[in-house]
């Protein structure tokens, strides 16, 4: 059975289909992250140069990947919307900044909780902390540029335009740590197998999951809340059970 | 008053090959900024002035002790270089903007990516260049060699063209803004910026480290050629988006 | 009306249309009379690479923000046919007129230019299209030849020194060429535009409020630059409130929020 995708693309058919989406991706968040956490604090041993503390990566791996992946997936809703000029692509791109920025936020932050310990300080200039603060003075910038503009059409073109450029820091955040040799460890996930060990590749693998369906679900419910603000002269939107009420 | 004579016609030069119209956009883009920015000569000068002082407030600050100025002069004039661009930026479109000219400059049949790559060379003639000229003079208060200010001025040259061609984006995405002007404009182009500053002022640490600065001038003239390539499309789009 | 195509024979050979002025309160109302039978001889049309004009509109909505301004409105011009777009301020005429320049996108409909649909910035327009807004686009740096030998350049138009100062001679600016734009009046500074827009023979003229800030002479002027351009084949899209003296048969009348 073949979908048409593209009866999704307007506002119209998606909001409802987002709302049936929704709790599928949130409870599916819940429980990954349970057992992800379980995996990471009580599963997955010790480490023998780092101690109990080298847990935080559980947390701080998987966010700092979806901040670098949601980053991307909103500059291609940007180029759908240049490309095809759909009102979906530009409230979608919309709906993912805030999530990116604060998963770029968290990861900075138990990337400094995690140094403090195992480098002694907070901080430190290195390749990948920098280029990660980068990319949320990136977020930052595309969210203030959004607020400037008030006609919703030329901020998610302009927004759009922003993000096409800014995308090309994301491989240099990821590539960046084997460019330099600082004191980031070099990916201990490749292709073509892990020099982790397995419970805590698992543990780790399982929370990206968790982070993934979280940002997902998050996106559904801001953009359905963005949708209805935008559209709110039309008549499927005063036709809406939760609108009528 | 009595209109005589009929207007007498000119004819169009053909449309031609794009590539003609490129050359011939950018060649009016260059002339024309070049010639305004030369009748309001006060206003580089004030720019250029404002990178002197702001290089020449540091060792006024601290403790001017020689190794200690040497190792922060890169940065400082680096960090004065970008500062001093980030001043005219607004410039280069909103003058078109409030009289109505970008309207023709976007109407016109040169493509609008040429017209925009001349607005900005001529930007960083008057922005960029002089700023690189004059840095090794300014070098002088941080005592810095003379290998390291030749590679300072080196990465100058392929640094402050990239910060005329993001600012053009930025300054075309912010066009008629409230308030877009100085820091939203500042806020959207820095951290695109930032690799750049981080290798321009690299390339003069490693020289005085020892390791030779190739990896990282060869880094920002990668830089360049991709700033070349990429930000005059993004640009023009955000000009039509701007005047939509 | 099917396609003409009118032929001049020399470039000044037009005889002088005498303009009448009836009545002093607004609407000023300008008769021409003598409009100009087509000539044998081939020399400047329109232009020479780009044929006779036909603009076409249809179903154009125009929205600002979230307000809806117009919807539906469509019209048809043929060679030497001209529209008067009117109606009070905000209903926007303005953003007609820009949708039809190619500045900006309708929210829905279609515009077509010899039959081909464009977008927005489409190079068939960026050739063809006249537009003057609002503001009259002149560096207040630049002197008054200056600017408008930039703008005819800008166009892509190889413009010779004589000619730019013939055009500014025949609207009146001959002796205030080598003055900065920043000490000419409105009136004047609209002349240059006049100048440019006679210079550059685009086969689409649109003109938004081209009236704003002319004296009397410079109303006659235009009247009679509207008119020579119809004559010769061109199409005109005008927002005014001022009528130019158009015959009825080739002026059709839009107005928008009414």
């Amino acid at each position: 059975m073949a979908l048409n995708w593209t009866r999704f693309a307007s506002p119209a058919s998606f909001y409802p289909l987002a709302g049936t989406m929704i709790p599928w991706f949130g409870w599916g968040a819940a429980v990954l992250t349970a057992i992800g956490l379980w995996l990471g604090f009580a599963v997955a041993p010790t480490d023998f140069q780092q101690g109990e503390v080298y847990r935080i990566i559980f947390i701080h791996v998987p966010s700092a990947w979806m901040s670098m992946f949601l980053y991307v997936v909103m500059a291609f809703w940007g180029a759908l919307l240049l490309g095809f000029n759909t009102r979906l692509s530009g409230m979608m791109a919309q709906a993912i900044a805030p999530t990116g920025a604060l998963m770029t936020f968290v990861a900075l932050w138990t990337g400094a909780l995690w140094g403090r310990p195992t480098w002694g300080t907070y901080w430190a200039w290195d390749a990948r902390m920098t280029s990660e603060l980068i990319l949320l003075f990136l977020y930052f910038g595309i969210i203030a540029l959004r607020q400037a503009i008030g006609d919703s059409r030329r901020a998610d073109r302009a927004c759009a335009v922003l993000s096409l450029v800014g995308v090309v820091n994301i491989p240099i955040i990821y590539y960046s740590v084997q460019w330099w040799n600082t004191l980031h460890q070099g990916a201990s996930v490749k292709a073509t197998g892990a020099s982790m060990e397995t419970t805590m590749l698992a543990g780790m693998l399982v929370m990206s999951f968790a982070f993934w369906f979280y940002a997902i679900a998050v996106v559904l419910v801001r953009v359905r809340a963005i949708m209805l603000e935008r559209e709110r002269g039309a008549a499927w939107v005063a036709a809406l059970a939760e609108v009528k009420a | 008053m009595t209109m005589t004579a009929t207007v007498p016609a000119v004819v169009e030069a053909a449309s031609g090959a794009d590539q003609d119209g490129a050359l011939a956009g950018l060649r009016w883009a260059v002339t024309r900024d070049l010639r305004l920015a030369m009748r309001s000569r006060a206003e580089l000068g004030v720019q250029l002035l404002f990178y002197v002082i702001v290089v020449a407030l540091f060792p006024l600050s601290m403790t001017p002790e020689r190794n200690l100025l040497a190792t922060m002069g890169p940065g400082v004039l680096w960090v004065a270089a970008l500062l001093a661009s980030l001043l005219s930026l607004p410039r280069l479109f909103a003058s078109d903007h409030a009289d109505g000219t970008l309207e023709q400059i976007a109407l016109s049949p040169y493509p609008l990516e040429a017209l925009i790559a001349g607005k900005v060379l001529a930007h960083w003639l008057t922005t960029g260049l002089p700023v690189a000229l004059l840095a090794p003079l300014l070098a002088l208060q941080y005592y810095l060699d003379g290998e390291s200010v030749a590679i300072l001025v080196a990465g100058l040259l392929l640094g402050t063209p990239i910060l005329s061609l993001l600012g053009a984006v930025g300054a075309a995405l912010t066009l008629g803004l409230r308030g877009g002007g100085g820091s939203l404009l500042a806020l959207l182009i820095l951290p695109l910026y930032v690799p750049v500053l981080i290798f321009g002022a690299g390339a003069v640490d490693s020289v005085r480290a020892g390791l030779g600065a190739t990896a990282n001038l060869s880094l920002l003239g990668a830089g360049l050629a991709l700033a070349l390539v990429g930000t005059p499309f993004a640009a023009a789009a955000a000009v039509r988006i701007a005047l939509d | 009306m099917e396609a003409r195509s009118r032929e001049y024979s020399g470039r000044a050979s037009l005889p002088p249309l005498t303009c009448h002025k009836s009545g002093n309160e607004p609407p000023l109302i300008i008769r021409c009379a003598g409009s100009t039978p087509p000539q044998k001889g081939a020399q400047s049309r329109l232009h020479p690479d780009l044929p006779l004009p036909m603009l076409e509109a249809h179903d154009l909505a125009g929205r600002r923000g979230h307000a809806e301004l117009f919807a539906g409105v469509g019209f048809r011009l043929a060679p030497g046919e001209a529209i008067v777009v009117t109606g009070p301020n905000g209903t926007g005429k303005t953003t007609l007129l820009r949708m039809l320049a190619g500045l900006s996108a309708p929210a829905a409909g279609e515009i077509r230019l010899n039959g081909k649909s464009i977008a927005p910035f489409a190079p068939e327009l960026r050739s063809s299209v006249a537009y003057a807004g609002h503001l009259p686009a002149l560096k207040d740096e630049l002197t008054a030849e200056e600017n408008l030998t930039s703008l005819v350049h800008l166009a892509g138009a190889n413009a010779t020194e004589p000619a730019l100062r013939a055009a500014l001679d025949a609207v009146a600016l001959g002796r205030k060429r080598t003055l900065p734009a920043r000490v000419l009046s409105a009136g004047q500074r609209r002349r240059i535009g006049l100048a440019r827009l006679a210079v550059l023979r685009r086969p689409v003229w649109v003109l938004d409020e081209p009236v704003t800030a002319l004296d009397s002479a410079g109303v006659d002027l235009l009247a009679r630059l509207v008119h020579e351009h119809l004559d010769r084949g061109g199409v005109a899209v005008l927002a005014t409130h001022q009528l130019l003296g158009l015959e009825p048969g080739r002026v059709q009348s839009l107005v928008l929020g009414g």
